[in-house]
Parts: structure tokens; C-alpha cells; sequence
């Protein structure tokens, strides 16, 4: 059955509490977990001064990283939203850290990692079965003709259908998100390798985009997907997976009809 | 049985052997297909079936045989019954297919639910056809 509780060393527990003598202060409630001890997983509760912190999530988590507790582990690269590395779930959504603002939480800032992932360690998700999906697409232009001895040219409305699947940065805020990924993420692709796949089928230079489908048409890869749209409400660069997804839905329809 | 069932976890099987699984199942896109069909028909002929019955509410007995025995709307109960049994068995196989992870029982309540539905429905029909002729 799919799993509706957390087994019993997964349930979370109150952890430990980090204050500050800031008058100007807000909470962030963190998840934390290591594989190093045999400890459940706990919410640490740690006080941040604003006075001195910026105005990102981000630059809460490495402040504290930096002043309060070293240990607190989580992925950040490039801090401005293109590089996808700080994907977690803030305050209940799926998000960057590093463009999802502190002032847009009311209340307590509640941080954990990507929903239904397997944790390394605190708020870093184990991605190797995603980074897997995302390989078995193929996500690389192929052709059968012989290469030209110049550009592969596009015109650009041909150019535009792929503009904002390119723009996806695999951060997997909504594979994560999708209840559909959740209890089946093992054979269902998910919004984020669809999107992908949909950008090497809307491809006008790539020449497998029939392979490419029937790679797709399964119960499981691309028709687990039940029009949720938990993908496109959290995708935080503002794209539309759905949208894609239903593209190909639509396409299969078009080659058999 | 369950080792060879590539997508699921554990052994020494490379993460892109989970990822491909058993590989694509050619399939899915009937079942996609039928599944907005019957809505349609369910949408169509439930709106004429609550239409009739507000209608003809305060019928007695006679004339409700009388009314099914009409061969316009004894096609359309048939009709009916149809559209929302095979929507009935593709909408409880997707649901099936979602929660269940256990191959053995997922495949007895596959079976098992398309011989309740299939029975329901030949009864159903059974029925509409009895009262009607």
C-alpha cells in the first residue's frame, strides 16, 4: 500500500532550541537528521537576528551554518534561482531557498527536505533515482541525417516551443510535490523528466521524437500522471510541467487518431 | 518474482536499470482515451437521466414500466449502464494501480474488480431489459 504513515525511526521529534537575544527576530524550525547516529529525525528551532541577516531563506540557513551550528547540512550554489541546488520545502511549499523571500512567511519559517526523497543528511535529498529518470529520456538531441556542415537552424516560433522547457533548472520542486510521484515514483517519470522529455520531442531538429513516445506511452511513465498540478503551482521559475505533460498526452493521441 | 521486477529497490542493480524498469508497456493510451469517452457519455446521459427523473417525478409503478418500455429511453438506461461501468472498472484500476504496491494483491483486486463491475452491469441490463420488454 502506499505509505500514509512514517515508519517509527522516521517520525520527527522536537529538537533542539538555538535563541537569540535580538529584539528583531524571527524562527525557523529545521529539519534535521544524520546518518551518522541512530537518532530520529528532529525539527531544530534556531532564532535568527534580522538586523544582521539577509532577506533570503537562504541567507537565514547560512547564517546560521556560519554563527550558530556548522554542522546544519544542506545544497546551495549559485544563490539567484538558476542553478537549483537549495530546492526544499519552506513553510509547506517547494521552493529555492535562495529566491524565496523570509518577509513572504507569516509566523514560524518551517524548512524541510524535498517531500518523499530518500535524506542524505538534514535538508539534502538523495537524487540518484531522479538524476537516473532523467538519463533514461535520453536527453540529448538525436538525428539520422547527415550532420550539416553549419548550425542546425530553427525558426524561431520553432525555437519558442521549446523556450520554456529549457528553461526548467531540475531542481525537482514538482516531481517532489506530486502525490502521483510520491507512491509510484519508482515507475512514474514525474513533472520534471516529462518536462524534459516533452523539450526533446517539441525539438524540431531532433529525429526520434516517435521513439521518444513510445518510450512514454506506459500506464506508469507518463499516464500516472493525474492533472494534480501540484507541479505547476510550485515550480519556483514559474513553468508549466502540466502543460507539457498534457502536450504529450495530446501528441499520442495525434499519431494514433 | 519481485527481483525481476526491475523498478524496485535493493541488490546491486545500477540506478539507470531501476530507472528503465521493465521499459515502456505500449500501452496506456486506450485506456486514456476510454476513460474521457465514458465521462462524456456519463456527463450526457446522467444529465438526462437526472433530467427524466425530475420530470417524471410522482410516477407510480405502471407508469415507470411504461416509461422504461419506451425504446428511446430504455436504449439510453442501457447506454447508461454501459458508460458508467466501464468508467466504474478504469477508474478503480487507476486507483489500484496508485496504491497498491503489492503485485500479488494488486493483481486479485484487478481481477476481482473487473468481474464485479462486468457482473453488475450484464445485471443492470438484465434488468433495464426485463422491465422494458
Amino acid at each position: 500500500m502506499a505509505e500514509f504513515t512514517l515508519p517509527r525511526n522516521s517520525k520527527v521529534e522536537k529538537g533542539e532550541y538555538f535563541p537569540t537575544t535580538s529584539e528583531n527576530k524571527r524562527v525557523f524550525k529545521v529539519y534535521r537528521w544524520s546518518p551518522d547516529d541512530e537518532k530520529n529525525p528532529q525539527m531544530d528551532t534556531f532564532e535568527v537576528d534580522m538586523d544582521s541577516c539577509g532577506p533570503m531563506v537562504l541567507d537565514a540557513l547560512i547564517k546560521i551554518k556560519n554563527e550558530v551550528d556548522p554542522s546544519l547540512t544542506f545544497r546551495r550554489s549559485c544563490r539567484e534561482g538558476i542553478c537549483g541546488s537549495c530546492a526544499m520545502n519552506i513553510d509547506g511549499v517547494n521552493t529555492l531557498a535562495c529566491i524565496k523571500p523570509i518577509d513572504e512567511v507569516k509566523g514560524d519559517i518551517k524548512i524541510n527536505p524535498l517531500p518523499h526523497m530518500p535524506v542524505v543528511k538534514d535538508l539534502v535529498p538523495d537524487l540518484t533515482h531522479v538524476y537516473a529518470q532523467l538519463a533514461s529520456i535520453e536527453p540529448w538531441m538525436k538525428t539520422q541525417s547527415t550532420p550539416p556542415s553549419r548550425e542546425r537552424l530553427q525558426s524561431p516560433e520553432e525555437q519558442h516551443l521549446i523556450d520554456e522547457a529549457s528553461a526548467c533548472i531540475l531542481c525537482f520542486c514538482c516531481s517532489t510535490a506530486c502525490p502521483s510521484y510520491w507512491w509510484n515514483g519508482d515507475r512514474f517519470l514525474g513533472p520534471a523528466i516529462l518536462l524534459m522529455a516533452y523539450r526533446w520531442i517539441a525539438d524540431s531538429r531532433d529525429e526520434a521524437t516517435g521513439e521518444r513516445l513510445d518510450q512514454l506511452e506506459d500506464p506508469f511513465r507518463l499516464y500516472r500522471c493525474h492533472t494534480i498540478m501540484n507541479c505547476t503551482r510550485t515550480c519556483p521559475k514559474g513553468l508549466n510541467p502540466a502543460k507539457a505533460i498534457a502536450e504529450i498526452k495530446k501528441l499520442m493521441v495525434a499519431r494514433s487518431a | 518474482m519481485s527481483s525481476l521486477l526491475k523498478w524496485h529497490k535493493g541488490g546491486l542493480k545500477s540506478p539507470l536499470s531501476r530507472a528503465h524498469g521493465l521499459g515502456s508497456a505500449k500501452s496506456g493510451l486506450d485506456h486514456w482515451i476510454m476513460q474521457r469517452v465514458t465521462a462524456v457519455g456519463n456527463l450526457i446521459l446522467g444529465l438526462w437521466l437526472l433530467w427524466s427523473m425530475i420530470a417524471h417525478a410522482g410516477m407510480n409503478y405502471t407508469e415507470a414500466v411504461l416509461w422504461i418500455s419506451e425504446p428511446l429511453n430504455a436504449v439510453c438506461m442501457i447506454l447508461f449502464v454501459i458508460s458508467s461501468f466501464y468508467h466504474a472498472v478504469l477508474g478503480a484500476q487507476v486507483i489500484v494501480e496508485d496504491y497498491i504496491h503489492n503485485e500479488g494483491f494488486k493483481l486479485f483486486k484487478l481481477l476481482g474488480q473487473r468481474l464485479v463491475f462486468f457482473a453488475m452491469g450484464v445485471a443492470c441490463i438484465f434488468s433495464v431489459l426485463q422491465v422494458a420488454l
